[in-house]
């Protein structure tokens, strides 16, 4: 069976701005990924960031909080 | 074959488009439906598209840029989504039947048009718009240029005058996105509707409109959006609120491509090449016997558009001769544009239109002049 792990997972008002954040993210070399978002963010569909929590510690404080609408704590 | 309809479509696209296009056809899922790489592709595909327009046109942010069909369908969007029953518009003469066919339905719902005249030469006659403002008027819509004569509109002073009496501006770019430097936010402009197969040299079925942060309407079009399957009301964020539905990623990887390309060259040098072909036309055909040329050529700066008739003769009878004897591509009739050809007293007769791109060369604009000047000796 898949172990879980925790992660934060930012979450967008939009798949364009999600897109903005890859590339930013992209050219910066933050660490993540796009995800599909997990429900118990918001159910429905959409596009989440996915970083591990030692990287969101380590990153938090230079990323442009007004690019991602919230960070939420997720088991995966 | 000379190809000189650019105005209608530009043919003659740099091979990055094509690229792209192919490259989105055999790649590209659906974009933000998912997170997979071929979704992912086509997200980045439609962002790209997104964030060269954005830099193109000055705008304050890719969110500000709305994906459509064409500039038909944003300018629907954006005159059916702002305008009430109970409004008042003042738009021109000058208008495409993408403006004013809008209007006419949006008046038998109740809302009140006016439309600023023309000179002889096709100028838009600027005291109107104060003349025409009442207490309900609510927007202004303009094409930055006509797709008739090429004469610019004034957009600083329309800017202004909408400015000055809190209305909304909304710009038909159809001819202009591009062709020529557009800085929506110094020019301060609320709406500014494009399409992308003309001099922003994507394929037919693209185009789209930039939206003023803070600018809210009701979209023409609810469905799918890829986030927030649950509700029942469309999202409202930009650019999400103006795009239900998978985009035309194939195209827009195009449109990308085109716009890409256009600011490597510089759209500001594109411009002049333009221009100076253009000129370079109407210089040799100006003293043509009983040709009548539209539009007016005492300013420099224009769209890249001379329109003429051979004196009475059928604009459609002279198009027809210029393809099938000289191979030269050009545009009869009405042009979609009935007002102005009222102003113009061409209802009958319609106009032939020459219609230029920086991809034609000095060459071919010459072999166009003498086709001219040789049928205007023929009578």
């Amino acid at each position: 069976m898949r172990r879980k792990r925790q992660y934060i997972v930012l979450s967008f008002a939009s798949t364009a701005r999600a897109m903005g954040w890859e590339k930013e993210c992209a050219a910066r070399g933050i660490p993540g990924r796009l995800i599909p978002l997990p429900s118990e963010i918001t159910a429905g569909c959409g596009l989440g960031w996915r970083m591990l929590p030692e990287d969101w510690q380590a990153w938090q404080s230079q990323l442009n909080d007004a690019g991602y609408d919230a960070a939420t704590p997720v088991e995966q | 074959m000379i190809y000189l309809d650019n105005a209608a479509t530009t043919l003659q696209k740099p091979p990055c488009v094509g690229q792209a296009m192919l490259d989105a056809l055999e790649h590209a899922g659906n974009p933000g439906r998912g997170a997979h790489e071929p979704t992912l592709h086509a997200a980045r595909i439609v962002y790209h598209a997104r964030e060269t327009l954005a830099t193109l046109l000055h705008a304050e942010s890719p969110d500000c840029i709305a994906f459509t069909a064409n500039v038909t369908q944003a300018l629907n969007t954006a005159l059916c989504g702002l305008v009430r029953p109970d409004d008042h518009v003042i738009t021109t003469v000058c208008e495409h039947n993408s403006v004013l066919r809008p209007l006419y339905r949006l008046r038998e719902q109740g809302a009140e048009v006016s439309f600023v005249e023309v000179d002889d030469t096709g100028r838009l006659r600027y005291e109107q718009f104060e003349k025409f403002l009442r207490p309900n008027t609510r927007l202004v819509v303009v094409t930055h240029a006509s797709n008739v004569t090429g004469n610019l509109t004034d957009l600083a002073f329309v800017s202004a005058f909408a400015k000055k009496h809190g209305l909304t501006l909304v710009v038909d770019a159809a001819q202009t996105a591009g062709a020529r430097p557009i800085d929506v936010q110094a020019l301060g402009v609320d709406v500014l509707c494009f399409t992308g197969h003309k001099a922003l040299l994507g394929p037919q079925g693209t185009g789209g409109l930039y939206v003023r942060p803070g600018l809210t309407m009701a979209p023409l079009v609810v469905g799918g959006s890829g986030i927030h399957s649950f509700d029942e009301t469309h999202p409202s964020q930009m650019p999400t609120a103006l795009e239900a539905g998978t985009l035309n990623v194939p195209g827009l990887a195009g449109l990308g491509a085109g716009v890409e390309w256009i600011l490597s060259q510089g759209v500001e040098v594109l411009h002049e090449k333009e221009m100076a072909l253009t000129r370079l036309f109407y210089e040799k055909i100006v003293h043509a016997p009983d040709v009548k040329i539209y539009g007016s050529f005492d300013e420099t700066d224009r769209a890249p558009i001379v329109s003429l008739n051979f004196g009475d003769a059928d604009a459609a009878r002279a198009a027809d001769i210029l393809w099938e004897d000289y191979g030269i591509c050009v545009r009869a009739g009405a042009h979609c544009a009935p007002l102005i050809h009222k102003a113009l007293g061409t209802v009958e007769q319609g106009m032939v239109r020459f219609s230029f791109s920086h991809q034609n060369t000095e060459a071919e604009v010459l072999r166009a002049a003498e086709a001219v000047c040789e049928l205007a000796e023929e009578g």
